[in-house]
């Protein structure tokens, strides 16, 4: 009988086991000392950290990752936040078909895509410039910003506009002073989301990077395809440190949206 | 406790004029008129209640009156001017919504202070105006608090202050109590007559809860089907109900069906169950014309006694008891007349007055003052 | 002359409005959304449908690279390997993902680390998770290793750069697709049912069975369908981890581009998307699933 009731939560557990041990070895192996790549590595150092700190051919992919990610940020914010705020309002015919298509990168599959733009981009030349770069991100990364802005915006009670209103607040005051709070923290968590798919993002960087804008993610391909050299172990546990760095500020964010919500719901009597 | 006297308080409220209001909603067929020509003059300064079941259009007419919905017909006049193509924020209203629609990232202060700042008040001012404001709803020092730090019944609260601070001339109010638990919303209806003494404004109030109509309005205003049934004191429409549907939906009614048998100066004769009984009755029905009587469970007595031969006694009728409830300061009796008609009769309850028994026959006496046609 | 004016005028002043006085105000949603949507044509959509349309007008207007594809022997070997994987890889995610989902529904204080550890890879990059699998699955990888030391093999054996490599890591990587929907519609079963059912006399494996399995249904096959869809259009992991000869539809394409036979990447790329969009519009249709494709997409 206790057997019973262990086994369901040792299947679990070694399926979660499964999940997560991966991800732990790559951490691992990235503090190994030796040159290629074992598991259980030798020994441990933090060799590899260094090999990409100083390494220039690895720093400078970075940087473009880091700064086309931001970029992509204070676009793809800005413009599906004014989107997100539309969809709400449109009548339901209109609403559906613009939905489909800004949510439609997250169906179609990521070498269409890859290809569309490159096809597109290399008649204008964009091929290989970081500006690409950018404006395909952006379209990679809108779903995320409108999903998360206009979850933010269904549970903000539409009484709060009209009180605003009856209260003598214009429609634009109304927008700035309660809707804009209200929704700010699904456009922050919005825009983190935006900027973890940019960062990460490969299957169009193989096709446009180019040799002008190398991003992080292709180098550590064009790595792979070549030498498997253990310092991507080290770029690979970095950028999985900050990816639980944004996911931890984006769980926080929410649960502080969460809080705002219940304040006119129902409160003890 | 109904009426209130502030007629010589006038001038600080605004009157409000709604000349036949319509309001349909897409479909355009006659039966999705959620407002059906709807007319109301609310005297400046009154406490108005309207009154009505859900999808009476109670609601959609408080919203044209805010200005969240336009009206498809029919015109909104405040203090004579018409309002119809004024947008909601410039018609200087106060409004208090059911679920108090407390802004969640402002502070108490900033609540209350939201109206002033959007006048372009200054900070100072904004700061006494909005003290004051708290004093007023018995929440004084509470500023700095969040609306989720607080309980429903202050949440209310400041959502009333909110709404007066910038001293409007109207208030409008949809079921604010609605969410309320029943010791609170009677507190709350307290203050919310103390607070329309004090300041002396025009009140529109909504709600579907009769006993909240008859214990705080001056004047009620009946809705159904989006038409008004009738518009009176709390007393003109509990005693002299125009029509079945106000007859009742306010308090509880006995409904007995008769024939028009003669007509004396005011009052009407009838036969009920082989009786006559008479009725008051401002029309003049044809002679054999089949009606509805009314009268209340309360008004209806049991013929034993003294009383029997007052003319309070006028109106008999022969019943059988058939239910006797004990409900702690009164008892409740269901009666069956002669051809199967329920009577209900409500009396208080007392040691010395002889509780009847099930299928026991007996007679009760009422006056024709409350017996109406309807 | 005015006093003829003036009567008529104020006739009209007083009459009804026949239009709500925002007339404006109802362009404005239109408005915002625009510029997305007109940025999105044009950097996404419409260079995508350009792609797609070298499949038509290629020389000239016509289908023949259709015909042509649906005969190409590559192309037959190519979709074949693609669906066998996606099909064995969507199993792998149900058998695996479903337990997962009600350990996460049922788990009360370990919940949110449940979660952490089901999110934390689902957000990772597909590229580190799949070189994650070149660390396990190499010569010298983890397993290898640990088969050796248990003595279960003499020699390293050759893991990686095999289509069950290809297999894992796509499971590893799809799990919180099918997780996430499973729990979502778990989560909406009324314990009070359940606690019904044991009421009446049932085991807690006709419980399962019959009650909490059957109502599940809705999310199971929307996780199913959207596992698959995406497992269709799998480009990094079968090109990281699978062997040589081991080509996807996306590795083909990618193949093909590389070579500029732009039509024949276009029908391809046309027949991969008509392929995933078509069980989608499906999912769709079926009670309970586009309800729980909404929830899951967050």
């Amino acid at each position: 009988m206790r057997l019973a009731r262990l086994l369901p939560g040792s299947i679990v557990g070694l399926i979660l086991f499964f999940l997560a041990f991966p991800i732990v070895v790559v951490a691992i192996v990235s503090f190994s000392s030796a040159t290629y790549l074992t598991f259980p590595p030798p020994a441990f150092g933090l060799r590899w950290y260094e090999a990409y700190f100083s390494n220039p051919d690895w720093l400078k992919p970075t940087w473009v990752s880091i700064w086309v990610a931001c970029a992509v940020v204070v676009l793809a914010t800005f413009l599906g936040t004014l989107a997100a705020l539309g969809i709400a309002r449109l009548p339901k015919g209109l609403r559906v078909v613009a939905a489909g298509l800004i949510l439609s990168p997250l169906i179609v599959p990521g070498i269409v895509v890859a290809i569309g733009i490159y096809y597109a981009y290399s008649r204008y030349g964009l091929v290989g410039t970081p500006i690409a770069m950018v404006l395909a991100h952006t379209c990679l990364a809108v779903p995320f910003v409108v999903t998360s802005v206009t979850a933010s915006l269904s549970g903000i009670d539409p009484r709060l506009e009209q009180a605003a209103l009856s209260l003598g607040a214009t429609p634009g005051a109304t927008f700035f002073q309660v809707t804009l709070p209200l929704i700010q923290p699904g456009v922050l968590v919005g825009a983190l989301f935006a900027f973890i798919t940019s960062f990460d993002e490969l299957i169009v960087a193989l096709f446009i990077s180019g040799t002008g804008a190398v991003t992080l993610p292709r180098r550590m391909w064009d790595d792979l395809r070549f030498q498997i050299d253990p310092t991507i172990a080290a770029v690979s546990t970095l950028t999985i440190v900050l990816t639980a760095a944004l996911m931890g500020a984006a769980h926080l964010l929410r649960k502080r949206a969460e809080q705002n919500r219940m304040a006119t719901s129902s409160a003890a009597p | 406790m109904g009426a209130g006297t502030n007629g010589a308080k006038s001038g600080r409220g605004a009157s409000v004029t709604l000349s036949n209001l319509e309001k349909t909603y897409d479909r355009a067929s006659a039966a999705a008129k959620a407002v059906d020509g709807v007319s109301l003059d609310i005297r400046s300064g009154e406490f108005l209640t309207m009154l009505g079941p859900s999808g009476s259009g109670k609601t959609t007419t408080l919203m044209m009156i805010a200005g969240f919905e336009t009206p498809t017909a029919g015109d909104i006049a405040i203090d004579g001017r018409s309002v119809v193509a004024m947008p909601p924020y410039r018609r200087n209203i106060g409004m208090v919504f059911q679920n108090y629609a407390l802004f969640p990232h402002l502070t108490v202060e900033e609540n209350v202070g939201f109206p002033l700042k959007q006048r372009g008040i200054p900070k100072a001012e904004r700061a006494k105006l909005v003290a004051d404001a708290l004093e007023l709803v018995h929440l004084p020092g509470y500023g700095a608090r969040y609306p989720r730090q607080l309980s429903g019944g202050q949440q209310q609260r400041v959502a009333v202050a909110r709404a007066v601070v910038f001293k409007p001339r109207l208030l409008l109010m949809d079921e604010p109590l609605g969410a309320l638990d029943k010791q609170l919303r009677e507190n709350l209806q307290l203050e919310m007559r103390r607070l329309h003494a004090d300041l002396g404004i025009t009140f529109i109030y909504v709600t579907h809860d009769q006993e909240e109509a008859l214990t705080m309005s001056d004047r009620i205003a009946v809705m159904n089907d989006g038409k008004v049934a009738q518009v009176g004191s709390p007393e003109d429409l509990y005693d002299r109900p125009d029509n079945r549907f106000v007859a009742g939906f306010i308090g509880e009614s006995n409904f007995l069906p008769a024939v028009v048998r003669g007509l004396e100066n005011d009052v009407v004769v009838a036969e009920c169950e082989g009786t006559l009984i008479r009725a008051l009755c401002p029309g003049r029905p044809a002679s054999g014309a089949k009606v509805t009587l009314t009268t209340r469970p309360e008004r209806l007595r049991f013929a034993d006694g003294a009383w029997a031969g007052t003319e309070a006694a006028q109106n008999r009728l022969s019943v059988t008891v058939t239910e006797a409830v004990f409900a702690g300061e009164r008892c409740r009796y269901m009666l069956r007349a002669a051809d199967g008609t329920s009577i209900v009769l409500k009396e208080p309850s007392s040691a010395v007055i002889r509780r009847r028994a099930v299928g026991e026959r007996a007679e009760i006496a009422w006056s024709v003052a409350d017996t109406i046609l309807v | 002359m005015s006093e003829v004016v003036q009567p008529a005028s104020l006739a009209l002043a007083v009459s009804r409005p026949k239009t709500a006085p925002f007339d404006w105000r109802r362009a404005v949603p239109l408005l915002l959304a625009a510029p997305l949507l007109v940025y999105m044509l044009v950097f996404y959509a419409l260079p995508v449908a350009a792609m797609l349309l070298r499949s038509v007008n290629d020389p000239s207007w016509t289908l023949a690279n259709y015909a042509t594809l649906f005969e190409d022997v590559v192309f037959q070997k190519t979709f074949w390997i693609t669906i066998n994987t996606s099909v064995t890889v969507t199993l792998g995610c149900l058998i695996l993902g479903y337990p997962v989902a009600m350990g996460l529904v049922r788990a009360k204080s370990m919940a949110p680390f449940i979660l952490v550890v089901i999110l934390l890879p689902f957000w990772t990059s597909v590229l580190v998770r799949s070189y994650a699998w070149m660390v396990l699955l190499g010569r010298h990888g983890l397993v290898n290793e640990a088969l050796l030391a248990l003595g279960m093999i003499d020699r390293p054996i050759r893991i990686l750069n095999t289509p069950l490599a290809t297999q894992i890591a796509m499971i590893h990587i799809l799990l919180p697709y099918m997780i996430l929907p499973i729990a979502n519609a778990l989560r909406q079963i009324d314990p009070s049912l359940i606690r019904a059912a044991s009421g009446l006399g049932a085991t807690p494996f006709m419980t399962f069975r019959q009650v909490i399995l059957p109502l599940s249904m809705s999310g199971v096959a929307a996780g199913t369908l959207l596992t698959f869809v995406l497992a269709l259009g799998f480009y990094i992991t079968p090109a990281m981890v699978g062997g040589p000869r081991d080509i996807t539809l996306s590795m083909l394409i990618a193949q093909q581009v590389d070579q500029l036979n732009w039509a024949y990447a276009a029908t391809l790329s046309a027949v991969l998307l008509a392929t995933a969009l078509a069980i989608l519009a499906v999912a769709r249709k079926l009670p309970g699933v586009g309800n729980a494709f909404r929830t899951s997409m967050r």
